[in-house]
């Protein structure tokens, strides 16, 4: 929803793909120049051309949550956000949340040993940290609700659910 | 203690050499790729010393563990080095875990599924651990000049408790490195294990939280460009042409050609599963140009003709009709209620079926169904490999890399040890990625473009390339005398294309009559192997059923389950009864126990189901409330005897996984097909199970003993299918035979 939110308040514009384009990203404190096609992708540029591959793909269509980073501190899908409407907002990755992993939804996940193939949750974790700073003594609903968009396919869904309580508990 | 042999594939001990020079391996070591807190840093030898293929101990004490089997969730990257660790007799907290290579001289059975890597592993490691150990005290020995028998060892440290001297590992690693692999080695006793048993944390914890790149996805390599396939949008149809004017002029693409996965003639092994081996391939510098240009060829399909195809199944050859056509769901459900309805093959038989069908005096009879699902690893199928001269390398997820060696080295042309697999951490895998065509395609597209290449596969190529799990149909019969007593049991199943019926399984042996039939439907369309094939529509049908069949004999479904048992165990119909009765009743047991069994809550619905499969026996018991006219699953649960249990917490994890994946393929799970046409390609349509519909709770209880340990990730999975068909018949009192149980309808009716 706050894809939705984020997407509806840029003006889409699409360019024709044969065209390539410079853009100066702010990813994870760092400035960082990439000369693609504006219609690529945030996940790919991150991926491709910045190897932080922590970020991942898992359906392309915003419908899994595997590719989520934030844009300004808010969780935001990166398979379907455009790298020419990011500008100079401040995007983190999993590998900018934390030095070390950190931050306390990285260090609730470790207590509670979460990951099965660990595939989903770079995705899972980064929309944890965004949904906590947003509600941070969240109930079993709240967390049910913000977490419904990210698929783990392994099913560790109630790890999950328990490490961002433990995380909110601080 | 246990004395025993050291048999396990001897080569695997023989050093090569002593000194390893701190090699670490690809990317993917826990040195390279993680950055330790510097309370959580070990200190790093200066030199590390080779005891044998699985461990090296470094000379400050550090030891590390080569974990062979592919990872892909199932966490024996932790399990299996604590295995060997526990033998070796060392600290967990100096313990190193990497990722062992492929290598079949080294190493046996490096495959995972089956739930069997434990199981088959536990030997060899534990014999892995205990010969190093002891080659440690023989070198402590030989310093101190005392007998081998005096010396003895304690986490990390060989003792000479007579005279008060002791030697840390890492101070006699070199001289051991130099003793001779022991012809005998000791086991310690179960009751001295503490390492073993209990819970360590995923030693790639740190890493998977942090987004170190440790999947195939994430393999890199200077020079290597991305490629796409292009198959056929139907199963049924093949290339006829291609026109890839408008897409070889877009940006980044180096080239497009086809490529034909297996040479002419090839005779295809069991995981050489392809409905599609001729594509399209698309190389170019970045994934979005390689997949916008995929859209902009113009490619013509044509229908496949009639064949058969000799499968070599490990050596025992199969022929296998593929049929010509484009198939359709409802045709499929009418051709095969029409074969339910014919004769079938009859493995098994037991008494006179017949007659006691025709004496009963009830009859109860049930069809039970499921669809085609695909298994939808979060990770989509990909490969790196780079083809030169004369040398194959590869890098990326496979479950089965022993066996699609042996297929690259067909379709290549090279020798086995010209082939080179690094294992990478698989994101999933339930059996998907022990087919391995995508292999095979990654070293063609290299070969032809010449570069190291990583082929990925998109969500949508990765959903609609087949390798499913089948369609299945099944029919029960059970026959009751007038004492309520089941007195002949009939299971009579098929599917597209094979059966789930499995002839000695539980009730075969605790009824005097008994009759197992199965039939099968040729297709097209492929499939393969599914987190419990077989078993996990079966164990859902078989149990539903029983459930019923209780009821109506007015049974508790527990004790009607156990009086079976106890049949089976006293005085069992039959010799090839493929379970034990004491061990099943056992988990029934422990369920009734930690379920509270009997002390129903108002409003709470429950259901119980039981199943044994891959070795290990699982009961559970579901609790279901219907809230706002949908049903939510309060609780799960599961009692578990899989033998020793490695390491408690990641196996509760497995367990917990196993049941919200069940729950979510009962509930939703379900692949068509319209024209030959999947007719779901990513996760709008593909409806995955989410955290707010996974079950609120989930106990995981394990019987206690010290018989070898069993597998877990398989067994958890089969059973919650029927767990979850019972509780919806007591919350709604409607039985439902045919999954999904849900589906797109999200309310209750
Ligand atoms: S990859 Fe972006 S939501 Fe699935
Ligand atoms: S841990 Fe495997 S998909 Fe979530």
């Amino acid at each position: 929803m706050r894809h939705a939110q984020i997407l509806k308040n840029c003006s889409v514009i699409f360019f024709n793909s044969n065209i390539m384009a410079n853009f100066t990203l702010n990813i994870n404190g760092k400035k960082q120049q990439v000369d693609v096609d504006p219609n690529t992708p945030l996940l790919w540029v991150l991926r491709d051309h910045l190897n932080l591959v922590g970020t991942k793909y898992g359906c392309g269509i915003a419908a899994c949550g595997a590719c989520t980073i934030h844009l300004q501190g808010v969780a935001v899908r990166s398979c379907m956000l455009p790298v020419s409407q990011v500008g100079n907002q401040a995007v983190t990755t999993i590998e900018g949340l934390s030095e070390n992993g950190g931050h306390p939804v990285q260090q609730a996940w470790l207590e509670h040993d979460v990951p099965q193939c660990g595939y989903c949750q770079a995705g899972q974790i980064m929309n944890a940290a965004a949904f906590l700073k947003a509600n941070p003594s969240p109930s079993d609903e709240d967390i049910e609700s913000a977490m419904s968009g990210n698929i783990c396919r392994c099913g560790t869904y109630l790890r999950i659910k328990a490490a961002i309580k433990s995380a909110a508990a601080g | 203690m246990t004395l025993i042999k050291t048999t396990y594939n001897r080569r695997s001990f023989l050093k090569t050499t002593t000194l390893a020079g701190g090699g670490m391996l690809l990317g993917f070591s826990w040195l390279a790729s993680c950055n330790p807190t510097p309370e959580e840093a070990l200190a790093m030898p200066e030199e590390w010393f080779d005891i044998n293929a699985f461990l090296k101990i470094g000379d400050n004490g550090i030891v590390t563990i080569m974990s062979p089997n592919p990872e892909f969730g199932q966490n024996v990257i932790t399990s299996m080095p604590m295995i060997v660790a526990e033998e070796l007799d060392v600290d967990w907290k100096n313990v190193v875990v990497e990722q062992a290579p492929f290598n079949s001289e080294k190493y046996t059975r490096q495959f995972t599924g089956g739930s069997q890597g434990i199981r088959r592993g536990w030997e060899g490691l534990r014999m892995a651990g205990a010969s190093a150990r002891q080659m440690l005290r023989e070198a402590a020995a030989q310093a101190w000049q005392v007998p081998v028998e005096e010396t003895s060892t304690e986490a990390g440290v060989v003792h000479h408790k007579a005279s008060g001297r002791s030697l840390g590992y890492g101070e006699i690693a070199s001289a051991a490195a130099q003793v001779p692999v022991p012809e005998e080695v000791q086991l310690k006793e179960v009751k001295d294990f503490r390492i073993v048993g209990t819970s360590r944390k995923n030693v790639r914890g740190r890493e998977i939280v942090t987004g170190k790149p440790l999947f195939g996805v994430d393999y890199r390599r200077e020079g290597m460009l991305f490629a796409m396939i292009a198959h056929p949008p139907a199963f049924g149809l093949k290339l006829k042409s291609v026109d890839d004017t408008a897409a070889r002029a877009m940006p980044g693409i180096k080239d497009i050609f086809t490529i034909k996965t297996y040479k002419e003639g090839y005779e295809k092994g069991y995981f050489d599963t392809d409905a599609f081996p001729e594509l399209v391939a698309v190389a170019g510098e970045s994934t979005w140009q390689v997949m916008n240009a995929k859209k902009a060829l113009n490619i013509e399909w044509e229908p496949i003709a009639d064949s058969t195809e000799t499968l070599n199944v490990f050596g025992n050859k199969q022929t296998v009709h593929i049929p010509a056509g484009r198939e359709n769901t409802t045709d499929h459900i009418a051709e095969m209620e029409k074969m339910a309805a014919g004769p079938g093959e009859a493995p098994r038989r037991d008494g006179d079926p017949e007659t006691a069908f025709q004496t009963a005096a009830k009859v109860i009879e049930r069809t039970y169904s499921a669809p085609f699902l695909a298994h939808n690893c979060m990770e989509p199928m990909n490969f790196f490999a780079h083809v030169t001269e004369g040398k194959a390398e590869l890098a990326g997820p496979t479950q089965a890399p022993e066996i699609m060696e042996q297929t690259l080295s067909a379709r290549l042309g090279l020798p086995l040890e010209k082939i080179e697999i690094h294992l990478t951490r698989m994101g999933g895998g339930f059996g998907r990625r022990a087919y391995g065509h995508h292999m095979v395609e990654a070293a063609l597209i290299s070969q032809k473009v010449n570069a190291p290449v990583q082929l990925f596969y998109s969500r949508e190529d990765d959903m609609t390339f087949g390798i499913y799990r089948p369609t299945y149909q099944i029919t029960y019969r059970a026959a009751l005398d007038a004492d309520n007593n089941l007195i002949a049991f009939h299971v009579k199943g098929g599917g597209i294309p094979e059966h789930s019926v499995f002839p000695d399984r539980f009730p075969a042996g605790a009824v005097d009559n008994y009759l197992a039939e199965a039939w099968k439907i040729d297709s097209n369309i492929t499939i393969g192997a599914f987190r419990a094939p077989r078993s996990n529509f079966t164990a859902g049908a078989e149990q539903s059923f029983l459930d019923e069949v209780a009821e109506i004999a007015g049974k508790d479904p527990i004790e009607f389950r156990l009086e079976l048992l106890e049949r089976a165990q006293n005085n069992p119909v039959g010799e090839n009864n493929d379970y034990d009765p004491a061990r099943y009743a056992g988990v029934l047991e422990l369920v009734r126990e930690k379920s509270g069994w009997g002390q129903e809550q108002p409003g709470v619905h429950r259901g119980l189901s039981a199943y044994f499969c891959h070795n290990t026996y699982v009961a559970q018991v579901l609790d279901l409330a219907i809230e706002n006219g949908k049903p939510v699953v309060k609780r799960v649960c599961c009692a578990i005897d899989c033998g020793i249990v490695i390491n408690p917490d990641a196996a509760t994890n497995m367990a917990e996984g196993a049941i919200v994946d069940g729950i979510g393929n009962a509930f939703y799970g379900a692949m068509s097909f319209k024209d030959g046409v999947p007719e779901k390609t990513n996760f709008d349509t593909y409806r995955l199970i989410r955290m707010n519909e996974a079950p609120k709770q989930i106990d995981v209880h394990f019987v206690q003993n010290e018989i070898a340990p069993t597998g877990m990730g398989e067994p958890p999975f089969p059973p919650v299918f029927g767990a979850l068909a019972n509780a919806l018949y007591k919350a709604t009192g409607k039985r439902h035979y045919h999954q999904p149980f849900l589906g797109e309808q999200r309310m209750l009716g």
